[in-house]
């Protein structure tokens, strides 16, 4: 069955859509992930024009992040100090990630910019967990000499202003948080990712922030940032496809509560070593079409 | 015998006129709802011969449907430092959004290049006024890049044998116009050509448009960017809100 999307400006197969709503939701549900990643390159190699799949996918990640949401307030899993300064950061990031969209449409490589972006992000991401996995599913021998990580990142630890994240457990320079959640803030609008496999690693590692707020705060910020980021595309870039994003969250939501249920019959490390498959899959296909003489030489932008 | 054929050119001597064509649509307005997956138009008429009378070498036709003109730019990718990425752009200040043409006979054996340049007839033949200041042979470059590309996607169709006619005086031609054409007034022109000439036009007005809910979406987040865009904040929010609490209800 196909249905016309207005602002796309096409037809596309509905039932189509939904399932690969549907896909993304299982996997975000079940890794914990907003799915963006998956859904802006899947929707681009259907043929949707790139900046209508970019704008569109950011309400498929408002959508699964909202049950997460829920589920970790009601456990009080949320930093909501932490997250009010990520956000804060988050919407200035998808300011000039706005400004910086239009710069690069203007000079025709915002396409080239996304593929790469998203090859040397999911490539090192997905690189890097594959390499936690492996180690933690005993394939691999740790290094002899890996010494024990500093519980504090020396350079995030030198910053000025340092305050107190009680429920995160740290005392922290609030520029931190800020520029991570500017950096997420870029990214998704960029991107059409939510950010979370970049938030979540800097909040442990980085930051040292107690694992039980961190996976919370993240999808906050993620709520928050995407809601944000869609409104702006609305404003400026008018790219959202309400139609497309309908027929992307029936499915998404749905696959979402799924996801999570499969989560807790799965062993996490499982788990992690197929999302460093599927993220470094994502990458492969991305730098292929960088790098592979694309199927039209020629494209078309309206003026 | 000589008097019999004079007698019989008679009428369309003294008249001295030339033919007509009647030309008609199958439909005026064509509109792009839910299901819109491109839409089938017949072209057709009558040529009206003076007094009647086909005559011994009858007329062939040629019709052309266009969509509005768009002021386009168009890239060109190039292979740099291993990485496929947009190196050189040309604009285009009128390239029509689709331009179909369908004649009874290949355009080339109808008319010759300067009647086709100024009808329009021929892919090769459109006025898509390139902006100044290039190589021609760069200009060519991408005019034949563009026309490739739209003639695959559909929106820049030539069918030289298209143009079906009958009887010697109804014409018909059918033109698929795919779902992702642009909006606006098509015009849909009608030409008889007799000895590489253009002895009869004639125009009709075709108008493509969103209809129904597509109509209301397109139309709100151009003019209504704010409520558009609350609507798609709202929108994930509550069916995310809805699916979380089907989901608990149900595993309580």
């Amino acid at each position: 069955m196909d249905i016309y999307l207005p602002i796309a400006g096409m037809s596309v197969n509905a039932p189509l859509i939904v399932a690969l709503g549907l896909l993304v939701g299982i996997l975000s549900g079940m890794f914990g992930v907003g799915g963006g990643f998956l859904t802006t390159p899947l929707l681009i190699f259907y043929g949707i024009p790139p900046s209508v799949a970019v704008a569109s996918a950011t309400t498929q990640i408002t959508g699964s992040s909202v049950s997460g949401v829920l589920a970790h307030m009601r456990r009080g899993g949320v930093d909501l100090r932490m997250g009010a300064v990520m956000v804060a950061g988050g919407l200035l990031g998808s300011l000039a990630g706005a400004g910086l969209f239009r710069l690069l449409q203007a000079s025709g490589q915002i396409d080239t910019v996304i593929g790469l972006m998203y090859v040397l992000l999911l490539g090192s991401i997905g690189v890097l967990m594959l390499r936690d996995a492996a180690l933690a599913l005993g394939w691999m021998q740790p290094a002899e000499n890996a010494s024990p990580r500093p519980r504090h990142n020396r350079w995030i630890a030198s910053l000025p202003l340092r305050s107190r994240f009680y429920a995160s457990g740290l005392y922290l320079s609030p520029i931190a948080p800020l520029a991570l959640g500017f950096i997420a803030g870029i990214l998704t609008v960029l991107l059409g990712i939510g950010g979370g496999f970049i938030l979540v690693p800097a909040m442990i590692y980085l930051f040292g922030m107690a694992a039980r707020v961190v996976v919370g705060t993240s999808l906050v910020m993620i709520l928050a940032v995407s809601a944000a980021t869609t409104m702006i595309h609305a404003l400026t870039t008018e790219a959202v496809d309400l139609v497309l994003a309908a027929l992307l969250l029936v499915g998404g939501v749905i696959g979402a509560q799924y996801g999570a249920q499969l989560t807790t019959r799965l062993k996490p490390d499982l788990l992690r070593l197929s999302l460093a498959v599927i993220i470094i899959l994502v990458a492969l296909r991305m730098a292929f079409g960088l790098t592979y003489r694309p199927d039209e030489i020629f494209s078309i932008e309206y003026l | 015998m000589w008097r019999a054929l004079l007698l019989a050119l008679a009428p369309l001597l003294l008249a001295q006129a030339s033919p007509k064509l009647v030309p008609d649509i199958s439909s005026r307005a064509v509109e792009i709802q839910y299901s819109f997956t491109g839409a089938e138009l017949l072209l057709f008429g009558a040529i009206l011969y003076p007094g009647g009378r086909v005559p011994r070498r009858p007329a062939d036709v040629a019709v052309v449907l266009k969509g509005p003109v768009q002021p386009i730019t168009v890239r060109e990718k190039q292979k740099i430092a291993g990485i496929w990425m947009n190196a050189d752009s040309h604009r285009f200040r009128s390239a029509p959004g689709f331009y179909a043409v369908a004649s009874s006979r290949p355009i080339d054996e109808l008319v010759n290049e300067r009647t086709a340049a100024i009808y329009e007839l021929g892919l090769q033949n459109l006025q898509l006024s390139p902006g100044g200041g290039a190589q021609p042979d760069k200009e060519r470059r991408f005019e034949t890049g563009l026309l490739d590309l739209r003639r695959r996607e559909g929106l820049y169709v030539e069918d030289p044998d298209g143009v079906e006619i009958s009887e010697d005086v109804l014409y018909r031609a059918r033109i698929f116009i795919p779902s992702q054409v642009p909006v606006g007034t098509f015009t849909a022109e009608t030409f008889l050509i007799d000895r590489g000439k253009v002895i009869a036009a004639a125009t009709r007005e075709i108008t493509v448009d969103k209809s129904g809910f597509e109509r209301f979406v397109a139309e709100s987040a151009d003019r209504y960017s704010l409520l558009y865009g609350l609507a798609a904040v709202l929108l994930p929010l509550l069916l995310g809100w809805a699916a979380a609490e089907l989901f608990r209800r149900r595993g309580a």
